[in-house]
């Protein structure tokens, strides 16, 4: 009763909120509503008892994606009413990229149901997991073994993203101050400061 | 606590749904009160470290400073500033503070007394933790005015830095211990140094990143020495600037509840939890939840002796601890502590 209940509500707020990112005119808000979005996403994951998918929704799209979102909408000075201006321009292509998504959803998920697609080692059907063990080891008894190749290649891609995004910010400026941290830190009293024993009635030669 | 209300004639959902509420407001209701005492310690502390008196004039030694000082900012007007998010700027405070209340739902008191005994415990602390930065980023941005705003893109660039290295500690504490329970955590504990110590942290190979979690979690809660938040001498108040009333004592009350709560995952983590400190059977007579409170209290010692005598870092040298030195140096533990443990057969 109380699994049928939590699930409805949290899929309605789901819902209402995944509308509200779109809707809400201030990009500040749509971040907001977006976060409201994936903790439910993440409250239906522990009601089908995926405990371990749920954590890392919250902790990696709230903790982080979400948090950098709102850094960068919040510095950003945006004109609402120019952005509501290209809405009706840019429709069709949004409902093109909507018809393609869903499409290529009902493919996936038939082709699947079809039996066709083996993923990881070949001949292997779909993975088994007992409700006995654990999520986390559940999932990385898989990991590390069934799916080694494709957890290791998606490591590679993100691998590569990471450098790649290093090359294209990290720039050597010329003329910009930076610390030299290791000279602070070599700084010592003596460096900076001197004790004068000066008689009275004489002014310091600095 | 579910099977006790069963035995009083109650369904098995409603009595569960009575005691989950009975242990939240169990856990919730003490933890306000621990949190009014400790703001009265901290001060006793700090002006104890500064040669001064501290908190005298309210109660027997002033203990009811809190009180006074929570009467006084009930009674206030909550102001608004008219170019703020109002909606916003009312809600950031009440995420802060139910935020740092939720994550006490996994920390074990005692033996078995923990309100939600799950698998993934120090994962969820994680992921409750990791939303404590958006109290802070919203109050900032619904504010309108410029030093919050400042505050809070501090905070937010803070936050996520020490949250990669502390992830990386918690992962090492997670191999040793073979589990994300937090009760299962505490219980691999038992005996671990030598056969008789219980406390992860003696441990030569875990003691460095124990050292490396109680500065990230100084860190995590914007506590002095990296306090730069609300850094007065930049920021005037920082986040809190345009908050006054309860809104302003919200914020006050999440954030001794987090500063709480790292002590608790310090002691849990580290020293032992509820296990006595030594492995030796007539100290198993102390009940758990006073050597955990014990444990809890020696941490908040540290924390108001260090926010007393450790001067604010600057910005930058914040960034490059967290980036530069911990989590290189977090990360290369990782390899060391897993390397050891494959070497020693701990997995076999």
């Amino acid at each position: 009763m109380i699994q049928v209940i939590s699930f409805y509500l949290f899929a309605s707020i789901l819902i209402a909120s995944a509308a509200m990112v779109i809707f809400a005119r201030n990009p500040v808000h749509s971040v907001l509503w977006l976060i409201v979005a994936f903790f439910n996403a993440a409250g239906l994951m522990v009601l089908i008892g995926a405990e371990f998918i749920a954590m890392l929704l919250v902790i990696v799209y709230v903790g982080a994606v979400a948090v950098l979102f709102l850094f960068v909408v919040m510095m950003l000075d945006i004109d609402f009413t120019e952005l509501r201006a290209g809405f009706v321009k840019n429709v069709p292509l949004g409902l093109l990229l909507a018809v393609i998504l869903v499409a290529e959803l009902i493919l996936g998920i038939g082709a699947y149901r079809a039996g066709a697609v083996k993923l990881g080692i070949p001949e292997a059907g779909p993975a088994t997991v007992s409700n006995s063990v654990p999520n986390i080891e559940a999932i990385g008894n898989l990991l590390y073994s069934k799916y080694i190749f494709l957890f290791e290649s998606a490591g590679l891609i993100l691998l590569v993203a990471m450098v790649g995004a290093i090359v294209l910010t990290h720039r050597r400026s010329h003329g910009t101050k930076g610390q030299n941290i290791n000279s602070q830190n070599m700084r010592r009293p003596q460096d900076a400061t001197r004790n004068v024993n000066q008689p009275v009635g004489q002014g310091v030669e600095l | 606590m579910t099977s006790f209300f069963q035995s009083l004639g109650m369904s098995y959902e409603g009595a569960w749904f009575t005691a989950t509420i009975a242990g939240i407001l169990l856990i919730a209701l003490p933890l306000m009160l621990a949190v009014a005492m400790i703001i009265y310690a901290e001060r006793k502390l700090w002006a104890a470290f500064a040669l001064r008196r501290g908190p005298n004039v309210v109660g027997p030694f002033g203990v009811l400073q809190s009180f006074a000082d929570g009467l006084k900012v009930f009674l206030q007007e909550t102001i608004i500033p008219s170019a703020s998010n109002r909606g916003l700027f009312l809600i950031a405070p009440i995420i802060t503070f139910t935020v740092a209340l939720m994550a006490w739902a996994v920390i074990p008191f005692a033996d078995g007394v923990v309100l939600a005994d799950i698998n993934v415990g120090l994962l969820y602390i994680l992921a409750i933790s990791s939303l404590g930065v958006y109290g802070v980023v919203i109050s900032g941005w619904a504010s309108n005015s410029k030093y919050p705003f400042y505050s809070a893109m501090r905070a937010a660039a803070q936050m996520i830095s020490y949250e990669v290295s502390i992830g990386f500690i918690l992962i090492c504490v997670v191999l040793w211990a073979g589990t994300f329970n937090m009760g299962g955590i505490i219980e691999a504990q038992k005996g671990h140094v030598l056969g008789f110590i219980n406390a992860f942290a003696l441990n030569p190979l875990l003691f460095p990143i124990s050292v490396m979690f109680l500065i990230s979690a100084m860190a995590e809660t914007a506590r002095a020495p990296f306090d730069l938040t609300e850094a007065e001498s930049e920021l005037v108040a920082g986040y809190q600037t345009e908050y006054s009333s309860m809104a302003f004592a919200l914020f006050w009350l999440g954030e001794y509840a987090n500063v709480l709560l790292m002590c608790a995952l310090n002691a849990i983590l580290f020293w032992g939890g509820w296990l006595p400190p030594v492995d030796w059977a007539p100290l198993y007579m102390v009940p758990g939840i006073i050597w955990f409170f014990t444990k809890i209290l020696v941490m908040f010692f540290i924390f108001a002796w260090v926010k007393s005598t450790v001067p604010r870092y600057r910005y930058d040298q914040l960034m490059r601890l967290g980036w530069k030195i911990f989590l290189p140096i977090s990360l290369f533990w990782v390899f060391l502590v897993s390397g050891y443990l494959m070497y020693t057969g701990h997995f076999a």
